[in-house]
């Protein structure tokens, strides 16, 4: 069946991910995110696009978020408590347990900052979380009898997934945000083998290639360590979940192992809670972390200390982190003011920012001065530290991933237009699958390959699996075979040449169609056989008797038939007879085996001398190659004596009988045997 | 398909195991030891306890092999002294029968939980080992950990033995077995004497390792794939973290594996029946029923100072709510669930809070060799929230070599636990009640009872978590020997231990006793519910199930039940399962489908048609697709069937433009001919089973045949 997906987000830009896909009379809702960048309905998918009825229950089997960022679940409480759908959906436990994190915290920004009139409320927060299923990596999980959804692990934050969805026999990847290489917390994407119709992949760094981690990590400590030696406060904006965790696990780390003494402060008890949780998320964060839990577990900080808001004006350097990042508005905006104005002090940036917001103005150009409102501005003289490393993947992963999963279809979204168009044609040339960017509110159709259900027999799986023995190889089995380990592309199936299975497929009515083996046809159709057979008595010139008691011959026969010639050796009454008992008569008949033997004897050298490398085959009383069967004919009134020969010269007949598989055979023989003289 | 059930098992801590055979594949369900058999052995001598022990306190100082073969031990049978008990290191007791099996012939070892576990590195060790082990992540993890726990509980007696010499042991000589008094012996070699060859000698830490090594891990719900024909997955029983039952899916066969399931947990994630659903057998291994009947009897005789913990069931049943609803899912679901399961399990710990308390206060201390890590994490919840509000300042320490492990292992599992459980992780609160309590200081944990730190924060009275519940090895043993003759303090032990044979070598016992039972599996009343609910075509049962389902099925009668087929399984006995269905199910590709090019036949309805292609297998499933080439078959049709109407036949040949007539002598049974005069002559001889074509030339013969071909049905 086909697959058609409306992109009702992250359509050729980051923000608002969301994505409806139907299959097979299913419609699965991908991420239900909120665009940073607007204030007005743009912030939201179009979700009227689903149902213009607003009947969202009926119109989608299921959602599924990816992760807790606000891109990709910011409008999910809106989704559910105001425009009122009340289906499943489906997340990690690691986004289920943060996500209310992220929204509420959200949700403060927009009403205690800008005032806003709340689009949702606290309580929407938690009545909506009632509704999520958390699912773990790799569980297959029945959404219900014919939609299956797995998760596998995506880096990129805690709890990160990418989801895979199979209906009937359709099967895709949405793959959310994800990061193919490994970072201070988290581990790289992790995906089997899957065959699959479609893959939408983000493609937030569709032409970047980026170097190593190491040296772009050294850069921002040694920022860090270069502000505070010099007196300075470093003022690190940065959500409360995912980055926040991955820098302190790095400076956690500096500082013991440089021996540092400056204060590191998380603003709110946000963060510090939100530590909490990662502790218990162990198991989600990268092997390391993993394996040395029971000893330490990483998400107990050393030296970070609890915050004040009185500490914003102490004198002395001090690291801190605050919400929200991308300096948006709320804490980090307050500190933001205070700090920048002094050079001695270092605010660092994340490697992207939305525009519109304050992190956006900074990091394009060098501004002197922010103009907050028409009253307020404030002067820019602090460092700026632009962190290069991302979460998401680069070109080379997106890349990585599709070469290894080599799906029949890709659709690109989240990500920039021109840098979509341009992976867009690589993915094409490269690769040669076909890769769609659509914008927002468009829709693509995907066609999918379909099978028929049927049923085979034993016997064909035995005789197909006794030539070929053939196995696709899967992920799943053993070790995994999974990206991060092995990210060189194999063929899924290896074709050999011989490897064929033949069979008969019986369909019928009402019933499941059946393959069978040859052989158990006439019994699966309980029918008899009906054997259709060719038949020639074939005239073969041999001179007289005498003639033949004068050769070499004579010595073998032991009983040599007197007067008859032996055109008549036998009088038979039973003109027809089938083959079988045709031969069974030959055998009891008076000519004595050894006749037969010696006639024969001399039609097999004869047939020899004339085709060698002929597999013919002698046996007392009938020549045999494959299905042709030659024997003596004593019968004067064979039915099979179409031909009665030259008259005039003694004849032979020689009833030969065969089945059509051997037709060209046959009667190349019996061409043969109409210009043999057995005499000579 | 086969099942070979090796051993029904005798608890939780000993659960049942078979041998399946499937699609040819050999699995083996479960592989633990048997730990109460460990009572036969003597626990080491302490010189720690205050108390004089008359029994063995000089032989320990002799050597104990000498004296164990000193014919003063034959005694009358009667009850059991500590001095009967054998003095050596001790041996573990295997699975019974699996002995019978060459270990390379298993394909598959399915583990279900982390008793299940105990005994893969005796298998593993073996070189001829080659099969693959599934098991959940957590199960893994915790196995692992009950074993290593074993080898430093184990310890302790090669300190005491010296380290045991290669080949039989001195007391599994038949001389000295036969001297064992008849309680023993039957420990030692079972009712008929054959499981003296289940015993083993105690794996190594490396053996553990190269163990742990071999077991692919498991996600619930994750599908592994063995062989690329059978796809194997587990899902949540409830009975502990990580336990689970399986689901086996070949191509032919559907198979549910029902290990002990508990309905509702309070620490672990809840018995997933729903997705055990659609599957056409189900193997019921949920034995905990048994196990309950037969520690009754043994233990049936009261004593003093023991109390018998049985909460019994006082609430209305609930099972005729399932009568008349066979099609409400939901109802099903409702009487299945809530029958008060977590209430009732929650009574016994505070009833077991409650005698704790009470003891403490009573200047004793309470000794908890449990073993079974939910109850243990609850307890210890429960326990510390008790002292709490009882405002006592009684410390609770926990004493074993892995619990610092276990304890910061069950507090990151939060998709291994119960709902309840994962709510806290939702709110951002500890999952287990421990982490605070361990924080605060009021629970101690130690790796052993003579690390330095216990014996600084040592105080009596206490309140003790240990290791092991057979009374043989771990810290207990010390502990018990300390306070067996303090009337005051109290022993808590689990239903299933032989408290006779447990306690013989700290008798004469002062110590208060409380046996409780814990709920291990599936209620009686909710089998059947069960199995109506999971609507297998067939069900394997234990014998001895036989009579009680068939009392409980009177009382509810219901008609889906009565469609699946019940076969009994008995112990150490092969049953063969009857085949549901003859053919495999296949994928047949869209381009296949569309090379084929079908021919009606006479028969209504049906159609057929030759193909060549290629089968591949991929997770359970066979895929045919179309061959690379494309497809010529070089001859016409092969096979024919059904019969020749000679008219329709001299129409067909007529339209070839040739002529023949039938031969009118044919007598009635005889073939029948046709004679062809035009184009040239040629005969056609039609019987019931065949036709002969006979013809002077190859064109006209082939002629012939698209005639005949074109009024037979063939292919
Ligand atoms: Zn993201
Ligand atoms: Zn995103
Ligand atoms: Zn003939």
């Amino acid at each position: 069946m086909a697959i058609e997906c409306l992109v009702l987000g992250a359509g050729q830009e980051v923000g608002k991910s969301c994505v409806v896909v139907s299959i097979g009379g299913k419609r699965i809702m991908f991420d239900c995110g909120m665009h940073m960048g607007y204030l007005d309905h743009r912030r939201y998918p179009d979700f009227s696009r689903i149902s213009e009825s607003g009947d969202f229950d009926s119109a989608i089997t299921c959602i599924i978020i990816t992760h807790f960022h606000l891109d990709h679940i910011g409008a999910l409480p809106y989704f559910t408590e105001v425009c009122g759908y009340r289906g499943p959906i489906y997340m990690t436990y690691p986004t289920r347990a943060l996500a209310p994190l992220m929204l509420e915290d959200y949700r403060k920004v927009m009403v205690d900052r800008r005032g806003e009139k709340e689009l949702f409320s606290s309580d929407d927060i938690i009545e909506c979380m009632k509704k999520v299923i958390a699912v773990d990596l790799k569980q297959t999980i029945y959404v219900d009898r014919d939609l299956q959804i797995r998760a596998y692990y995506a880096g990129h934050v805690i709890g990160a997934a990418m989801f895979y969805a199979k209906v009937g026999d359709s099967t895709m990847v949405y793959t959310g945000d994800y990061n193919m290489t490994p970072d201070r917390h988290l581990g790289a994407a992790q995906i089997d083998r899957l065959q699959l119709d479609l893959l939408i992949t983000e493609s937030t760094y569709a032409t970047t290639i980026r170097d190593s981690k190491y040296a772009r990590e050294r850069e921002f400590l040694k920022a860090v360590h270069k502000c505070i030696s010099g007196g300075g406060k470093v003022l690190i904006p940065t959500f409360a979940l995912g980055r926040a965790q991955e820098l302190c696990i790095l400076l956690d780390d500096y500082w013991e192992r440089m021996n540092l003494k400056v204060p590191i402060y998380f603003s709110a008890g946000l963060t510090i809670q939100a530590n909490m949780y990662y502790k218990m998320l162990i198991g989600w964060t990268s092997q390391r972390i993993k394996d040395s839990y029971s000893i330490h577990n990483t998400f107990d900080f050393k030296h970070v200390c609890p915050f004040d808001r009185s500490l914003i004006t102490a004198p002395g350097p001090c690291v801190l982190f605050a919400t929200p990042g991308m300096i948006s508005g709320g804490f980090s905006l307050e500190v933001f003011k205070q700090w920048a104005p002094s050079e001695m002090n270092l605010v660092t940036l994340p490697g992207y920012c939305v525009a519109g917001t304050i992190g956006h103005k900074l990091m394009s150009g060098k501004p002197t001065r922010i103009d907050l409102d028409k009253d307020t501005h404030i002067d820019v003289r602090c460092q700026i530290h632009q962190l290069s490393f991302s979460p998401h993947t680069d070109g080379k992963g997106i890349m990585d991933l599709i070469r290894f999963l080599m799906p029949q279809h890709v659709i690109l979204v989240h990500g920039e237009k021109p840098k979509m168009a341009t992976l867009k044609g690589k993915i094409q040339s490269e690769l040669g699958i076909q890769c769609y960017d659509p914008a927002n509110n468009d829709t693509v159709h995907i066609p999918s390959t379909q099978v028929v259900k049927v049923d085979i027999t034993k016997m064909f799986i035995r005789t197909s699996f006794s030539a070929t023995p053939k196995s696709i190889k899967t992920g799943v089995d053993g070790i995994s075979d999974s990206i991060s380990q092995d990210s060189a592309a194999l063929p899924l199936i290896q074709i050999g040449d011989e490897r064929r299975s033949e069979g008969i497929l019986v369909m019928e009515k009402t019933k499941k169609a059946k393959v069978v083996h040859e052989d158990e046809l006439l019994q699966t159709l309980g029918v008899a056989e009906h054997k259709v057979q060719f038949a020639y008595c074939c005239p073969v010139y041999v001179s007289t008797i005498e003639h033949i008691k004068g050769n070499e011959l004579s010595s073998i026969i032991s009983k040599p038939n007197g007067d008859t010639g032996v055109s008549c050796l036998l009088e038979s009454n039973s003109p027809s007879l089938s083959l079988a008992e045709h031969k069974q008569t030959l055998m009891g008949s008076e000519l004595g085996a050894s006749d037969q033997c010696a006639w024969l004897h001399r039609l097999y050298i004869k047939l020899i001398e004339k085709c060698s490398g002929m597999d013919l085959q002698e046996f007392s009383d009938h020549l045999q190659l494959s299905s042709l069967h030659i024997c003596l004919c004593p019968n004067k009134d064979c039915p099979f004596r179409i031909e009665r020969g030259s008259k005039g010269r003694s004849m032979a007949f020689f009833c030969c009988s065969w089945s059509l598989v051997d037709e060209n055979l046959a009667w190349r023989v019996l061409s043969i045997m109409k210009d043999l003289d057995l005499s000579q | 398909m086969k099942l070979t059930c090796l051993s029904k098992g005798s608890s939780f801590h000993f659960p049942p195991s078979h041998i399946l055979t499937i699609c040819g594949i050999r699995i083996l369900l479960e592989c633990p030891i048997d730990l109460s058999s460990l009572s036969i052995f003597s626990p080491i001598p302490t010189d720690s306890h205050p108390y004089p022990d008359v029994e063995f306190s000089n032989s320990s100082e002799n050597s104990p092999i000498s004296d164990s073969g000193c014919p003063k031990r034959r005694r009358i049978e009667g009850t059991l002294q500590a001095s009967d008990l054998i003095r050596a290191e001790p041996w573990y007791k295997m699975v019974k029968n699996l002995q019978l099996w060459d270990v390379s012939s298993i394909d598959v070892v399915l583990i279900s939980t982390p008793m299940g576990m105990l005994g893969l590195p005796f298998l593993t060790r073996d070189p001829r080992f080659s099969a693959k082990i599934y098991a959940t992540e957590a199960t893994a993890r915790l196995g692992r950990l009950m074993m290593e726990d074993l080898i430093s509980m184990h310890y302790e007696f090669t300190q005491v033995y010296g380290v045991e010499e290669l080949g039989f042991p001195q007391w599994m000589k038949w001389e000295e077995i036969e001297v064992l008094p008849l309680l023993l012996r039957e420990i030692a070699m079972g009712k008929n004497g054959a499981e003296l060859g289940n015993w083993q000698p105690l794996y190594s830490a490396a053996n553990v390792e190269d163990c742990v090594q071999k077991v692919q891990t498991l996600k619930y719900a994750e599908e592994a794939c063995y062989n690329g024909s059978v796809v194997i997955k587990a899902f949540s029983s409830g009975l502990e973290i990580g336990s689970s039952n399986w689901m086996i899916n070949g191509p032919r066969r559907n198979i549910t594996y029902l290990s002990s399931s508990i309905f509702e947990s309070a620490h672990a994630k809840e018995f997933d029946y729903l997705s055990l659903q659609g599957n056409d057998l189900v193997l019921f291994s949920d034995l905990s029923l048994l196990h309950g009947m037969t520690t009754l009897d043994k233990n049936a005789h009261d004593r003093k100072n023991h109390i018998r913990l049985e909460v019994n069931d006082l609430r209305p049943s609930t099972s005729s709510a399932f009568r008349d609803k066979g099609n409400d899912g939901d109802e099903f679901m409702k009487s299945l669930v809530n029958t008060n399961e977590i209430t009732e399990e929650m009574d016994k710990l505070s009833f077991i809070c409650s005698c704790a308390i009470n003891c403490v206060q009573g200047g004793g201390s309470v000794l908890i060799p449990l073993s079974r890590l939910g109850i243990a994490l609850q307890l210890l919840e429960q326990m510390s929230l008790f002292l709490e509000s009882s405002c006592l300042k009684v410390p609770i320490f926990v004493i074993s070599s892995v619990a610092e492990e276990t304890f910061a292992f069950t507090n990151v599992v939060p998709e291994w636990l119960c709902k309840q459980r994962q709510e806290k992780l939702y709110s951002g609160k500890a999952l287990f009640g421990h982490v605070e309590f361990i924080e605060e200081k009021k629970i101690h944990v130690f790796p052993a009872m003579y690390s330095s730190n216990l014996l600084r924060t040592w105080k009596e009275p206490c309140i003790v978590f240990c290791s092991h519940w057979s009374l043989r090895i771990g810290p207990v043993v010390h502990l018990l020997q300390r306070w067996r003759g303090d009337p005051n303090s109290l022993l808590v032990l689990e239903e299933g231990v032989d408290v006779d044979v447990a306690l013989t070598p700290f008798k004469p016992m002062a110590m208060k006793v409380l046996q409780c039972s814990f709920l291990s599996g599936i209620k009686m009343q909710k089998v059947q519910p069960l199995l109506e609910l999971l609507k297998p075509k067939i069900v394997l049962l234990p014998k001895e199930l036989r009579m009680q389902l068939q009392a409980a099925s009177v009382s509810s009668v219901i008609s889906i039940y009565r469609k699946t087929c019940k076969l009994y399984y008995y112990e150490g006995e092969t049953l063969v399962i009857p085949s549901l269905r003859l053919d495999f199910e296949a994928d047949l590709s869209k381009d296949l489908a569309f090379q084929l090019q079908p021919r009606r036949t006479s028969q209504e309805n049906i159609a057929v048609a030759r193909f060549r292609g290629e089968l591949l297998v991929s997770q359970g499933k066979h895929l045919l697709v179309s061959a690379m080439e494309p497809v010529e078959f070089q001859q016409g049709q092969l096979l024919h069937w059904g019969s020749i109407d000679q008219n329709r036949l001299l129409q067909a040949l007529q339209e070839k433009g040739i002529s023949g007539s039938l031969d009118n002598r044919s007598i009635t049974d005889s073939p029948s001919l046709i004679y062809i005069d035009k184009p040239s002559r040629a005969l056609i001889q039609i019987s019931a089973t065949g036709t002969i074509i006979s013809a002077a030339d190859e064109a006209l013969a082939s002629l012939i045949f698209e005639a005949v071909n074109s009024v037979l049905d063939g292919i």
